[in-house]
């Protein structure tokens, strides 16, 4: 203590103060909400951000059903095609996080969340609930046209795919906020999408199967987060319907891993990813 | 999540809210004297080429409950620093500064459960209601939602937004922004809440509703005001002011004692010969006393300076030099700003180009 101005009194608890774990929970739950609120206020683009993986469904799919015949791929292409669409759906809203932590510094909003007396950490917990809430809603419009590809409305099969879908939006949130938290401007994160975004989706095995490619390109697919996360949709639908087993997907030394491990090394990727981007997050000024 | 009893019973005083007696049982401890208190308060930034860049340099800062403070400076004289500091939003690089009873080092979710904060670029959610930009924050401040809908409620009413409530924030005006902002740096009832530069960019009657919404805040709740302006009649209107420039505190006191400290009155005199009476006027005033003659006329410094001009006026007439005006202006907050900084602030201050980049967090 330099001066008795500055001491701070002893006691300033009290005990009808809401915990410190309830207070970061609504600080999560206030993020949620905002992500919520938004997507519902703008109906027009949710609908045109949807629309794209429903385009590539029914015209690309429908197209190129006639070409490629069931026998090559186990399935028909449309329900070939279909897991990677739902990705598809999913991967846009989760990879928005990340775009709108940046502009939301640039406009300022970002510092007024920082006046809330919750840790940082908890502000980052919240955009990743978010963006992997929003995610899961979109995707679960598009998982509503399952009949239409030629999948049974099967409550179990229905719930794997939302988990899925949950655990790689999850994933890729995270992934976008690491990228976020070291990018400074919004234009260097779309240019960098720009550049990657069209490698990960064709490495992904929704369009075509990963074994037709050369070794080279498979082992970039094992590492491309979006493959697995196809690859554990189209597993799912394997696992409720064994008739309709599709082309194999990810292959780790030239044989498949089992279905919890690959879901496992998603859901840690994404966790790492997460971890990451707290740390850099935390860092105060 | 269930509301638990807590939910509805605030911990601090009830702001905008009536009923102010029944919640002194309910405060944990005394007050400490002070809202604000720093000493030797040091922000520095690695700047360009290794260098170090000082945006505040050692400040000591005192400011007592319930009153309005007014931060002056120019444009870059440290004040948003040393408030995003105060709120501990940034750490200081040396010094300590205790806000609302709490170190803003060791226990910075203290200060910002007790401090509210109305950023100079202040941004809402713009796709948002103004009912929903407000909810989100309650929910950040770790509110319950009955409580929290009742505070939105509140708020809305106390800064006359209520109507528009359901509209989103991209169709409210300048001024409907500035005072939804205002209405959710109150959502939490802060004791002291930070304004930087808090009407800027607003129009005459706009800036004179925000004025009246914090007048009123201060009257009814006590809540401690931090404002920093470079608008000098808003500092007039202040209980007490703080001078920075270029990162070092001048002046600290009250308007009238800033003033009073630089004493004296200008006196201007406008003669039939100036330069004649400018002998007469250093003969007849105290001594020590340099009269001038400018564009202006005879001008200078005295103490009361309006009860010297009939005795000046005499004198001159005495010696038959004819006295065609004469004026006596009390010290302005400029005056004291350029007594203390060598420089007007007004003429300090450069262009309007203000980056919005800012501060990035």
């Amino acid at each position: 203590m330099t001066a008795p101005a500055l001491r701070a009194p002893a006691t300033a608890d009290d005990g009808r103060e809401p915990t410190r774990l309830r207070r970061e929970l609504r600080a999560i739950h206030g993020l949620v909400h905002r992500d919520l609120l938004r997507l519902s206020s703008q109906p027009t683009h949710t609908a045109l951000m949807l629309l794209q993986p429903v385009l590539y469904l029914f015209i690309l799919g429908g197209g190129l059903a006639a070409l490629i015949p069931a026998s090559t791929l186990g399935v028909g292409y449309q329900t070939y095609l279909f897991p990677g669409m739902l990705m598809m759906t999913v991967q846009t809203p989760a990879i928005m996080v990340g775009i709108r932590l940046i502009t939301d510094r640039q406009s300022g909003y970002l510092r007024e969340l920082l006046m809330a007396p919750v840790s940082r950490t908890t502000l980052l917990l919240g955009s990743c609930a978010g963006g992997t809430t929003v995610a899961a809603v979109q995707g679960a419009v598009l998982l509503a046209l399952a009949g239409a590809v030629g999948l049974p409305y099967d409550p179990l099969l229905l719930a794997l795919l939302m988990a899925g879908m949950i655990l790689a939006s999850f994933t890729i949130t995270a992934l976008s906020l690491a990228l976020a938290v070291s990018l400074q401007r919004a234009e260097v994160f779309h240019m960098l999408l720009g550049v990657v975004m069209m490698p990960l989706l064709f490495l992904s095995g929704g369009f075509f199967p990963l074994e037709s490619l050369p070794g080279w390109a498979r082992a970039l697919a094992a590492v491309n987060p979006i493959a697995y996360g196809v690859d554990l949709l189209r597993r799912s639908i394997t696992l409720r319907l064994p008739d309709r087993a599709a082309a194999a997907g990810i292959e780790w030394f030239g044989s498949r891993p089992p279905l919890a491990l690959e879901a496992a090394a998603l859901a840690s990727a994404g966790a790492l990813a997460l971890l990451w981007a707290a740390h850099r997050f935390k860092r105060p000024e | 999540m269930q509301p638990h009893a807590g939910d509805d019973v605030p911990a601090q005083a009830l702001l905008l809210t009536a009923a102010p007696t029944d919640h002194d049982t309910t405060r944990p401890a005394p007050e400490p004297a002070y809202a604000i208190s720093t000493r030797g308060l040091v922000k520095a930034y690695p700047g360009p080429d290794g260098t170090t860049v000082h945006a505040v340099r050692g400040l000591d800062l005192d400011v007592r409950q319930g009153e309005t403070f007014a931060f002056l400076g120019p444009n870059g004289a440290g004040k948003s620093t040393t408030i995003a500091m105060l709120c501990a939003l940034a750490r200081p690089t040396a010094g300590r500064a205790v806000v609302a009873g709490a170190d803003v080092l060791g226990r910075p979710d203290r200060v910002r459960r007790h401090v509210g904060m109305l950023f100079q670029h202040s941004a809402l959610d713009p796709d948002l209601t103004a009912e929903q930009n407000l909810y989100i924050h309650t929910r950040l401040y770790g509110m319950g939602r009955r409580h929290a809908r009742r505070r939105v409620t509140d708020t809305l009413e106390a800064v006359a937004l209520t109507g528009r409530r359901r509209s989103p924030v991209r169709t409210l005006s300048g001024g409907m922004r500035r005072r939804l902002e205002l209405a959710r740096g109150l959502l939490h009832e802060p004791r002291i809440l930070f304004l930087d530069e808090p009407t800027t960019g607003l129009d005459p009657h706009a800036r004179a509703q925000v004025w009246d919404h914090l007048r009123a805040l201060r009257d009814r709740h006590g809540t401690t005001l931090f404002v920093t302006t470079h608008y000098l009649e808003e500092a007039e209107n202040c209980d007490r002011l703080a001078i920075i420039d270029a990162g070092r505190l001048v002046a600290q006191g009250t308007p009238a004692a800033l003033k009073a400290a630089i004493g004296d009155d200008r006196v201007v005199l406008r003669t039939g010969d100036d330069a004649r009476a400018r002998q007469v006027v250093r003969d007849t005033a105290p001594p020590g006393t340099a009269p001038t003659v400018d564009t202006d006329g005879l001008c200078l410094r005295l103490p009361d300076g309006s009860a010297w001009i009939p005795r000046l006026c005499a004198a001159l007439a005495a010696h038959g030099i004819p006295v065609r005006a004469a004026s006596a202006t009390p010290p302005t907050l400029d005056d004291v700003f350029f007594h203390h900084t060598g420089r007007s602030l007004n003429t300090a201050r450069p262009p309007q180009t203000r980056s919005h980049s800012g501060r990035d967090a």
